[in-house]
């Protein structure tokens, strides 16, 4: 019978490089593996991280590369703060991230919960469900911008076709009270099939026994919901809203090419705010202040959320 | 011994055709990085006698225009090595030249005998001297454009269409000879029924996200009585400049016209999307640079005779047009220094700037424009030679893209979104500006 491996290669270890590691203990060498995974992240994420915080101090241009970086102090920050057309951007980002989620819990929770049943074509239902979260965000943003075209686009002439007004009498994506819903809609219809998944997962993980126990006990069908359901679906729920939560509040891609952050700036969200200080008017530090603001923003939010859902968890 | 001779004249001519590959292959490529468009596929062509004139292989990075100067500026900014020459956009001379990211021209100019006076005065301010109105070059003109109107003519014959609109507004249809007319026939058209479709009047420049929008609104603004600032003080004294009583009005104007006659849903136009609008039949106006005047002159729907072309129609402060186009530089960064002057040499000879207008390019060179014959080869040249006749440019400042974004946000959240009125529009346009500049060391 062959060796197994390990002791293959144990054997053919030279035997002074042997002696060497043989007094190793554990901890040395978990050490020896993570070393490496520690320097990549300390590259890739603290050290920019850092250099972002420092360039947030400066006036510093990258396309400037030879004019003097002066110190500013905190001058960028009391920039961005007192700045009303960044309220603005944060305003739209609020509406957005809102809206999307509330709209995406309660279809994702309504699709997922429809979707448990057994029915003839399940499987069917749930990949067709599923295929705009496969699509790439850019090409969403474009094809939706021709639904929302006046003349010829299949959204005004469906909403047309239902409530008699003209199709080209108002445009989704031109119109100031309009475009920030229209961003909220095709987010809605791209990742509301990502929240029912994690949704179903959770109805799947209910055990059958607990409605059994409660259709015993003559628990009404609403009851079973409120109090064997929801409870144990609510850290999926919450989970599902971590993960868009923290995507929307980065959302570029989709909304750029769908609006461009326009009409004015009624769908400039941050991160397409933060592009444009970034690489477009190129004022790197004002903009590394701005990105620091945001990072503080979600990490802080993040960190109080995450704590709630393990309270909810370990309910 | 015949067989003999043979083979050694033909090992004799096979060895010195190699030679010449590898004398040829020593030359070395050049990269030419452009917008992709049709001029530039007349600059492939054109260029395949550069190749065979100087053996050096040309590449070609062309990028769609939306995505031309984030790309561009990028690649200059990080020091990229991909472009040796770089048709760039004339607003970022300024920026280009105080850091050291394209070579001056002058000293090598004068040594090939180029000089600047062999084209238009305008286009050599706007896409080679900086500082501005200094002999100092940093590109050879190479692309000239501007600002002007399509129209279509078909239509505008229309008996039936004639007689209604003198009845309306007391002149014949044809032609605008100001903005106002411009705006009245725009008007007339909007939602009409020409030939069972619904037309609108015109397609303008309303893209938010690059440059379209003050592209467009400033060949209202100019001819209202807009200026970038006071010509003694350009910097410190903008107030009264950019947001005079005349700037207010032609920044009303614009969203008159964009209220009143674009089509549904032309919040964010720019050169593509107003081509689409005419070429499709929907607009009896086009707002749109020169450049496209070749393809609509050859348009199967709306080409030849249905259209015609005038230049950007005056207004109460004067006539004046938009500047577009490029100039030819060398990119600092070149490994093929020699080479690429040599194709700004080849480029400059007024039989190459002959060729390159009739292949589809734009020359600026006198030779070409100022040819008696010229005027009357293409039914737009009288149209481009006005326009170019009456350009002014954007800033060309270092700091051009803050100046042009924040112009960007201010005219589009008025014009197209609706927020405040002009004149808070143009009081915070003067504002924006002079941060910049107080940023700049300017003031």
């Amino acid at each position: 019978m062959p060796k197994p491996v390990i002791e293959r290669v144990a054997k053919a270890t030279p035997a002074s490089f042997a002696r060497r590691v043989r007094g190793f203990s554990d901890r040395t060498i978990a050490w020896i593996f993570v070393t490496p995974t520690i320097f990549l992240l300390l590259a890739i994420n603290i050290f920019p991280l850092i250099w972002t915080i420092r360039l947030s101090f400066t006036n510093f241009r990258v396309n400037r590369i030879n004019a003097d970086v002066k110190f500013v102090g905190l001058r960028n920050y009391e920039r961005i703060l007192s700045d009303p057309d960044i309220w603005q951007t944060m305003q739209a980002t609020a509406h957005f991230l809102f809206w999307t989620l509330f709209f995406q819990v309660l279809i994702g929770f309504a699709l997922a919960w429809l979707i448990n049943r057994k029915f003839r074509g399940n499987d069917l239902w749930t990949t067709l469900i599923v295929l705009p979260m496969m699509l790439s965000p850019a090409v969403v943003g474009n094809f939706w911008r021709f639904l929302y075209q006046p003349q010829i686009g299949l959204f005004n002439y469906v909403v047309g076709f239902f409530t008699g007004a003209d199709p080209a009498s108002f445009s989704m994506i031109g119109d100031v009270s309009l475009a920030p819903w229209a961003i909220v809609i095709v987010d809605t219809w791209m990742w509301t099939p990502f929240v029912m998944l994690i949704c179903l997962a959770g109805l799947r993980s209910i055990p059958d026994y607990l409605y059994e126990a409660a259709a015993v006990d003559r628990a009404s069908k609403w009851r079973q919901f409120w109090t064997i359901t929801v409870p144990m679906i609510l850290p999926f729920l919450m989970l599902a809203v971590l993960f868009r939560g923290i995507e929307n509040f980065k959302m570029f891609d989709l909304v750029v090419q769908l609006t461009g952050g326009g009409p004015g700036s009624t769908t400039e969200l941050t991160s397409i705010n933060l592009k444009r200080e970034a690489f477009e008017k190129w004022r790197t530090g004002y903009a590394s202040a701005y990105a620091v603001i945001l990072f503080v923003t979600v990490f802080g939010l993040a960190s109080i959320y995450v704590k709630a859902l393990n309270r909810v968890k370990e309910r | 011994m015949e067989r003999l001779k043979l083979l050694t004249v033909s090992a004799l001519t096979l060895g010195a055709s190699l030679s010449a590959g590898a004398a040829q292959a020593q030359q070395g490529e050049l990269t030419l990085c452009w917008a992709a468009w049709d001029p530039a596929n007349a600059l492939v062509e054109l260029s395949k006698d550069f190749e065979a004139q100087s053996g050096i292989k040309m590449n070609f990075e062309f990028v769609p225009w939306p995505n031309f100067a984030d790309r561009m500026l990028n690649e200059l900014n990080s020091g990229g090595t991909l472009c040796d020459l770089l048709i760039g956009d004339s607003q970022w001379i300024g920026g280009a030249a105080e850091n050291g990211q394209y070579i001056k021209l002058n000293d090598f100019f004068e040594a090939n005998g180029i000089s600047m006076d062999d084209f238009l005065p305008a286009t050599v301010t706007g896409y080679a001297e900086w500082p501005k109105g200094t002999p100092n070059y940093w590109a050879l003109p190479a692309y000239a454009d501007v600002v002007g109107w399509t129209y279509r003519k078909d239509w505008f014959s229309r008996p039936e269409l004639q007689a209604e609109f003198k009845a309306k507004y007391g002149y014949d249809l044809g032609v605008p000879e100001d903005l106002a007319q411009l705006k009245d026939i725009a008007q007339f058209f909007q939602g009409r029924e020409i030939d069972g479709k619904t037309v609108y009047g015109a397609a303008i420049y309303t893209e938010r996200g690059s440059e379209g929008i003050t592209m467009g609104v400033t060949n209202a603004l100019y001819n209202y009585g807009f200026d970038y600032g006071n010509p003694e003080n350009p910097y410190a004294e903008l107030d009264g400049w950019v947001n005079s009583p005349g700037a207010v009005a032609g920044l009303e104007y614009y969203k008159e016209l964009y209220d009143t006659a674009t089509p549904p849903g032309a919040s964010d136009w720019y050169m593509s999307e107003t081509i689409d609008a005419y070429k499709s039949g929907q607009v009896a106006l086009q707002m749109n640079f020169a450049f496209i005047w070749p393809g609509v002159d050859a348009d199967p729907n709306v080409g030849g005779d249905k259209s015609g072309y005038f230049a950007n129609p005056p207004g109460p402060a004067g006539q004046y047009a938009q500047l577009g186009g490029q100039g030819i530089s060398v990119v600092a960064n070149t490994d093929n220094m020699e080479g690429a002057l040599a194709y700004i040499k080849w480029f400059a000879q007024p039989e190459i700037q002959q060729r390159w207008t009739d292949m589809g390019g734009a020359s600026a060179m006198k030779f070409v424009l100022e040819d008696p014959a010229y005027p009357d080869r293409k039914p737009y040249n009288r149209a481009f030679l006005k326009s170019m006749s009456i350009v002014k440019d954007f800033w060309a400042e270092p700091a051009y893209a803050d100046l042009l974004l924040a112009m960007q946000d201010r005219i589009h959240r008025y014009v197209v979104a609706g927020e405040g009125t002009a004149q808070e529009a143009l009081d915070g346009l003067v504002k924006d500006w002079t941060e910049i500049f107080e940023d700049e060391g300017k003031l």
